[in-house]
């Protein structure tokens, strides 16, 4: 088992033929996923490298081919729409890569998924890894940018807001003989589709889930709040490394949604709530993967 | 972005919401020609600055004040003589201040009452919410730490936008009546269409004011834009005055590098906004001070490369730089080429440690070796924060 997706899932690309979405749509399939379809509205007949079918619109591309997650890759002013596209063609899962999508456009997005069956994670996210069993993790399923090969198949979740931090957590967790279940990235905007503590919930019900490693940094109360759910709910071990202790106050550091503003979304108020809740706070990102094992008992 | 008093109160004219009469004025004949046409109310002239503080503060030329009454236009034009193209020095400008190009002649306002208004953007709910206090004129921050009792919320549905009843819930907590009540009501309508309309991500009026003769006044606002919205504003990029800005993060905006000056010496040059803010924490952790936030981004080229190597070096204080990559699918090659170029064109006075891992290492780390260059390699995270930390001591 794994989380959201596995090796049979069959993966559909929105934007496949502009620069960015064509490298990694190539990345996907080396790396042995299915992707099954492309869209760029205007190219509907092409093919994406002579293989994969290119549609206008998603839902002919569901309907030809059962796609049932997507890769947005579309440029910020189209990115909403393309969202919006994917849940009204019945889409489980929508991974939304873009990144500077405006908040006024994600308010209403998040808004008009309500009660929808889809599930959005992102925006300005690496996207979700769940690897393969063959050589460097070949095999897997790959949704966004992630590199494939750093993963390794097995029993550890990883959930971030930061894409080179989840990748540092998997280097290191690969690199000491631990493979991942499930490493999902879910965005560093100040609204996005699915939160730290949605992504813990799955995890704890995964059976092949056995540790998680949980990255958050300044802004926001989705890490805290992921925290007290834990303390109550998870009975499998967490490891959590929160970044930002240096950033200025009131700064934009990157992402759109790290930002000090209050009291509790600072990295120490963060990192102190997080240890009390249980949580193996990791003091440096170099030590994200040791603190788990030792929290872990490996 | 910031924008100036007199640029706020532009939006606030096009938006319909009321604040006290006012011109801008870039020499001292424009100051006396405003102040003629405001003549009978009672003014004052402010420099216009993006920094607080401004009316303590102090002119480079021995001129105090940046905020004066006037009697007269001819005053206004006197004052304006000695504020524009001077230098002003306040509490949150540094030691050099910053240049005045431009005053505002304003209708010097009598209070009555003061209040708090706000509207952001608020991540927990993903929807507007309206904030009000009758505490105005202070900090908010304080009002919401001693008397949090007068603070009132109220959250707008993202899609159905502010409707009447959620308005006269304010107004009552607001204890106005009347005709007061109304234009404020009125007020507050136009103010929600302008956080809409113009894809404001903060907008704070501290403070409302009511006035003896009976108007509903934004006395002091201050707005934050959504960054990520402004390629649909060029109304609101026009009003962005980079001689306000630190001329290293213009420099990098130009190369669509995320940059933010900080006052530490060890530079750091990462991939991801993430593993930026990760190694300014590790550098602090291990006894250092970082001098910026800096992420090339996923896909930096060897010119962004170049360029965030030029505004590294062109600060003074850096006694250091980390470079810090995780080439996940960036080649490391690509990188370590990037950051030898750089040093061939801007040679290489201080320490560098580079810290590379990921897609073609090896090779990236060969060629940094093969450069000739002073450049200490890292095996990780921690050892390269230690390296250069030692390095700058």
């Amino acid at each position: 088992m794994s989380i959201l997706i596995d090796e049979n899932t069959k993966l559909l690309i929105q934007g496949i033929t502009g620069s960015f979405g064509a490298r990694h749509a190539s990345l996907s399939l080396a790396y042995g996923t299915k992707v099954v379809a492309g869209v760029t509205p205007g190219k509907g007949g092409q093919k994406f490298e002579n293989v994969v079918p290119i549609f206008d619109t998603v839902s002919h591309a569901v309907n030809e081919t059962g796609a049932t997650a997507t890769a947005i890759f579309v440029p910020p002013p189209f990115a909403a729409d393309a969202i919006l596209e994917a849940a009204d063609a019945g889409m489980e899962l929508i991974v939304c890569i873009t990144e500077g999508i405006p908040v006024m456009d994600m308010m209403r997005v998040k808004e008009a998924l309500r009660g929808s069956k889809s599930r959005l994670v992102g925006p300005n996210c690496p996207g979700i890894v769940t690897p393969g069993h063959g050589e460097k993790s070949h095999g897997g399923c790959r949704i966004g940018i992630a590199p494939g090969y750093i993963h390794k198949r097995g029993n550890v979740g990883v959930v971030s807001r930061s894409g080179t931090l989840t990748y540092e957590a998997v280097f290191q967790l690969t690199q000491l003989g631990y493979g991942q279940s499930t490493c999902v990235g879910i965005g560093g905007d100040p609204i996005n589709g699915t939160n730290h503590q949605e992504v813990l919930e799955m995890f704890n019900n995964d059976p092949e889930t056995e540790a998680i490693i949980m990255i958050g940094e300044i802004g926001g109360t989705a890490e805290v709040d992921a925290a007290r759910w834990a303390k109550a709910h998870c009975k499998k071990p967490i490891a959590g490394f929160i970044a930002g202790a240096t950033a200025p106050p009131g700064r934009r550091m990157g992402h759109a949604g790290a930002i000090v503003g209050g009291e509790e979304d600072t990295a120490q108020a963060k990192k102190r709530i997080l240890a009390e809740c249980g949580i193996a706070v990791a003091e440096t990102p170099a030590e994200m993967a040791t603190t788990l094992l030792a929290r872990w008992g490996k | 972005m910031n924008i100036h008093e007199y640029q706020a109160k532009e939006l606030f004219d096009r938006f319909q919401v009321p604040s006290p009469k006012g011109a801008v004025a870039s020499s001292p004949e424009e100051a006396a020609a405003a102040a003629r046409q405001f003549s009978g109310a009672k003014l004052v002239i402010k420099a216009q600055v993006h920094a607080g503080g401004r009316g303590k503060g102090h002119f480079t030329n021995g001129f105090q004040g940046g905020v004066h009454l006037i009697e007269s236009p001819e005053q206004a034009a006197e004052f304006a003589e000695k504020m524009l193209n001077q230098t002003l020095v306040t509490v949150q400008t540094g030691e050099a201040g910053k240049l005045v190009s431009k005053v505002m002649v304003a209708e010097a306002v009598d209070i009555t009452h003061e209040y708090y208004l706000a509207i952001l953007m608020d991540r927990a709910t993903c929807r507007p919410v309206i904030v009000v206090s009758t505490a105005g004129g202070m900090s908010i921050e304080d009002v919401a730490h001693n008397t949090p009792e007068k603070i009132v919320r109220q959250f707008v549905h993202p899609l159905l936008g502010l409707q009447a009843y959620e308005v006269r819930k304010l107004t009552e907590a607001l204890g106005m009546t009347g005709d007061i009540a109304k234009q404020f009501a009125k007020l507050l309508g136009n103010l929600y269409k302008l956080f809409i309309s113009c894809d404001c991500a903060m907008l704070e009026i501290n403070p409302l004011v009511t006035t003896p003769d009976g108007r509903v006044l934004a006395l002091d606002a201050k707005f934050g834009f959504d960054d990520n919205a402004l390629y649909r504003h060029p109304d609101i990029v026009a009003m962005r005055d980079k001689t306000e800005e630190d001329p290293r993060e213009v420099a990098a905006s130009e190369y669509d590098l995320n940059y933010i000056g900080l006052d530490g010496n060890i530079a750091c040059l990462v991939n991801g906004a993430g593993l930026a803010m990760a190694t300014m924490d590790i550098i602090k952790h291990y006894g250092g001070d970082p001098a910026n936030f800096l992420d090339v981004g996923g896909g930096a080229s060897k010119e962004q490369v170049t360029a965030a190597f030029k505004i590294i070096l062109g600060d003074p204080n850096v006694k250091g730089i980390l470079i810090n990559i995780f080439g996940g699918i960036m080649d490391c090659n690509i990188i370590a080429e990037g950051v030898i170029a750089a040093a061939k064109e801007t040679g290489l006075p201080i320490p560098l440690v580079v810290r590379l891992e990921g897609n073609n290492v090896e090779m990236g780390k060969a060629t940094l070796a093969a450069s000739g260059l002073d450049i200490v390699a890292a095996d990780d995270m921690s050892d390269a924060a230690r390296k250069i930390v030692a390095a700058v001591q």
